[in-house]
């Protein structure tokens, strides 16, 4: 799907966290996908609000994440569902 | 529990609860030492603990729940912790914490204070939390939540007895109980106050309504199901139309939770040391890199695999040396009366499969010892991390890896490694694909048989065989993904715990309840199905040639002529069920020794197209008898486990017949 005219890269408010590169810090700020995922995912301390710092990303593969004092691997298909925005 | 019940039981019923990785199978093996009493929750596959403690003249009845982050319906464990907490009504919830992840663990607490139930919080791993920059007071946190709280070092027995101290005296006072309760965010105040009034009085004991107002605007699939029976059709239709507007409600609830828990600690937690490189980060700084990583989980675990089957391979031998045959030799004596056939059905048929559950203790004994120090100190969920994006093609988890990689010293500990991936979908998914790895018993007879057959070309054949079943194992992972499990893909979410020092008594608990555990499950029927074959190559007239095994052999032989093979091949084949080193012993019998040994005869009676058919099938075949109860018992079905069977015998026919065809096509003599 493309949404921007200039450029192929989409550009919205809240980037995914499977974007950010390894030392990035973020605030999350919505979660996608369905009740059950979320309610995981909130469970590990990932909710709006929340700061996370991305640890490690390689690109391809799972991530690796700090939230809530915990590192947490995360699949490749659930960090696209987190959308962060990231901390200045 | 009916009332009645809970008046004359004098034990205080405790439910420990926790986050996994908080210490919590640490903390209950001190409480409980050798009281306990390990099996499965009723009609499930995951693991029931339980045990007793005396205390003066109080008995406390201690039950561990499955450790979980939180108590939403997502999956068995959750569901049975919070079945367990609303139906049971234990006295009192031991929560153990984390201190190191406060705020996280405090989730659980958050949902375990919604229910109507004393709680005690254990705050453990206080000396990690410390090194890791983070100084909680206790007593702080306590006033701030308004329930006990102990501090705890449940690995150095540091605090425990004030946990239960805290926890007999809130059992008997429970109605002094009033701790802070998180409430709902605003926005949906009003929305639950609604589903509340229209749930009304439908709720059925021993559910609370309120709980359930708040279960359903968080979309939690099994109260959802449960009201929908509950209510009558106009009120669930009010609920329904009323949750669809709300479909976020769970972030929202969950996000208070956290909100309200960010106030509860804010006085009690201080962080002096921010910003300091932790032990964990510098370990994982070589565990997780891309090249390091690999190459550290690579030694770690072929470490593993030494030390498996180095330290049990002797163990086994002085088992089989110093207990199996003496039993047998006294029991042949004692019976050197009684008919022939007797002395063999007892000293070969129930000796002989006795000898067999016995000669697995020590490999299982040795791998889960292995097995819980990896996962004690933190580093198996590191090895998971790293191998994840190799297994995940094959709808694997990370965690996949070792329980398979096993396998190829023996299949039973890669079955019952399988055990530590969370999702039920990956765990089965691995206990079907277990066999398809060779184990050193497939191994040795293709050693033996591949320069007899194919002398000098015998390396190059095996190890095509081997990569034969990788490739099979890849190719079955990738169908099976796509089919049968297309619809339970689990998402990968693992929490990566802090390195530590393992507890001692933590991991012989791990050996000791496991391996229990297959002596008792499994080795029954391991016995019973090995005594059943032995008669069947041995009766009715003492010999495997006439034996009715060999009959069934015969009767098959048109199966085997598409395979290039004789009927002794098949009983072989079928002789291997047992134990996959029985393949060789059985063609001994049937084809005889000849003049130059077994290796020789079978060069000279086997065409090189036969042979090449009946490795493959051998190396493809139907696991083995332990191998097959390990499956039932770890998959806690019989449908699964036959299914397997089922579909491996068809891989290794098939495979039989395509090299048969396909060596003949190539100008191998047929």
């Amino acid at each position: 799907m493309s949404g921007a005219r200039e450029k192929p890269i989409n550009r919205p408010p809240a980037e995914s966290l499977a974007e950010l590169p390894a030392g990035t810090c973020a605030v999350v700020r919505a979660l996608r996908g369905g009740q059950e995922l979320m309610s995981r995912l909130a469970a590990m301390g990932l909710v709006a609000g929340a700061p996370v710092e991305v640890l490690q990303n390689r690109g391809r593969g799972p991530l690796l994440v700090r939230v809530c004092d915990t590192r947490i691997a995360l699949g490749r298909g659930e960090a696209i569902k987190i959308l962060v925005e990231v901390a200045s | 529990m009916s009332e009645p019940l809970r008046n004359e039981r004098r034990a205080i019923v405790v439910a420990l609860a926790g986050q996994p990785n908080v210490g919590k199978s640490t903390l209950f093996n001190l409480l409980t030492g050798l009281s306990q009493h390990v099996g499965n929750w009723p009609g499930k596959t995951v693991e029931r603990k339980e045990g007793t403690l005396v205390r003066d003249d109080m008995q406390l009845r201690v039950v561990d729940l499955p450790g979980t982050y939180s108590l939403s319906a997502s999956s068995e464990e959750e569901r049975i912790a919070r079945d367990f907490i609303i139906k049971e009504r234990p006295d009192v919830v031991v929560m153990v914490a984390n201190a190191a992840a406060l705020e996280r663990n405090l989730y659980l607490l958050a949902e375990l204070l919604i229910l109507p139930l004393p709680v005690v919080l254990g705050l453990n791993m206080m000396d990690v939390a410390r090194s890791e920059g983070v100084d909680i007071e206790p007593h702080v946190l306590a006033a701030a939540l308004g329930l006990p709280v102990v501090p705890l070092v449940a690995s150095r027995n540091q605090g425990v007895t004030a946990l239960i101290a805290a926890a007999e005296t809130l059992a008997r006072t429970p109605d002094a109980f009033r701790p802070a309760r998180p409430e709902i965010a605003a926005p949906h105040r009003e929305v639950l106050a609604q589903i509340r009034t229209l749930l009304g009085t439908h709720v059925p004991l021993p559910y609370d309504s309120d709980w359930v107002a708040l279960k359903l605007l968080e979309g939690d699939g099994e109260i959802t199901g449960l009201a929908r029976t509950w209510l009558p059709e106009a009120a669930w239709q009010s609920i329904a139309a009323l949750l669809a507007q709300h479909e976020d409600a769970v972030l929202d609830i969950a996000g208070g939770r956290y909100e309200w828990i960010g106030r509860m600690v804010r006085a009690a937690v201080t962080r002096p040391r921010l910003g300091q490189v932790s032990l964990t980060d510098k370990l994982d700084r070589v565990a997780v890199h891309p090249l390091w990583g690999l190459l550290l989980l690579l030694g770690v675990f072929a470490a593993v695999f030494w030390l498996t089957f180095a330290l049990a391979v002797p163990l086994q031998e002085w088992l089989d040396v110093g207990v199996v045959q003496p039993m047998r030799a006294a029991v042949k004596h004692s019976l050197a009366g009684a008919p022939v056939w007797l002395a063999a059905v007892v000293t070969d048929g129930v000796l002989g499969g006795a000898g067999l559950v016995l000669t697995f203790l020590p490999v299982l004994a040795v791998f889960f010892g292995a097995l819980a120090l990896l996962e004690d100190t933190g580093y198996l969920a590191r090895s998971a991390y790293v191998m994840d994006r190799f297994m995940h093609a094959l709808g694997l988890h990370g965690k996949s890896f070792l329980p398979l990689f096993l396998g190829f010293g023996c299949n039973v500990p890669a079955v019952m490694g399988a055990r530590v991936i969370e999702s039920r979908g990956g765990r089965l998914l691995t206990i079907l694909l277990a066999p398809l790895v060779p184990c050193s018993a497939r191994l040795a007879v293709l050693a033996f048989l591949a320069p007899a057959f194919f002398g000098a070309a015998a390396l190059p054949v095996a190890l095509a065989l081997v990569a034969l079943n990788l490739l099979v194992l890849a190719l079955a992972g990738i169908t099976l993904n796509h089919t049968l499990f297309r619809r339970q893909h689990m998402a990968f979410i693992m929490e990566l715990p802090l390195y530590h020092m393992p507890n001692a008594r933590t991991i012989g608990a791990f050996i000791w309840s496991n391996t229990w555990t297959f002596a008792r499950k499994a080795g029954s029927f391991i016995l019973f199905a090995s005594v059943v074959i032995w008669a069947l190559s041995y009766f009715p007239k003492g010999a495997l040639e006439q034996s009715y095994l060999a009959r069934f052999g015969q009767t098959l032989a048109p199966l085997g002529g598409l395979m290039g093979m004789d009927w002794r091949m098949l009983v072989a084949l079928i002789t291997s069920f047992v134990a996959k080193e029985n393949a060789i012993a059985t063609l001994g019998i049937l084809y005889g020794q000849g003049g130059g040994g077994l290796a020789r005869t079978l060069a000279e009676q086997v065409s090189p197209a036969s042979a090449l058919a009946f490795l493959t099938v051998n190396m493809l075949f139907i696991p083995c008898l332990a191998t097959v109860a390990v499956m039932r018992q770890e998959t806690g079905s019989w449908r699964w486990t036959l299914f397997d069977i089922a579909l491996l015998l068809a891989i290794a026919l098939g495979g039989g017949i395509l090299v048969y065809h396909g060596a003949g096509a190539l100008g191998m003599e047929g």
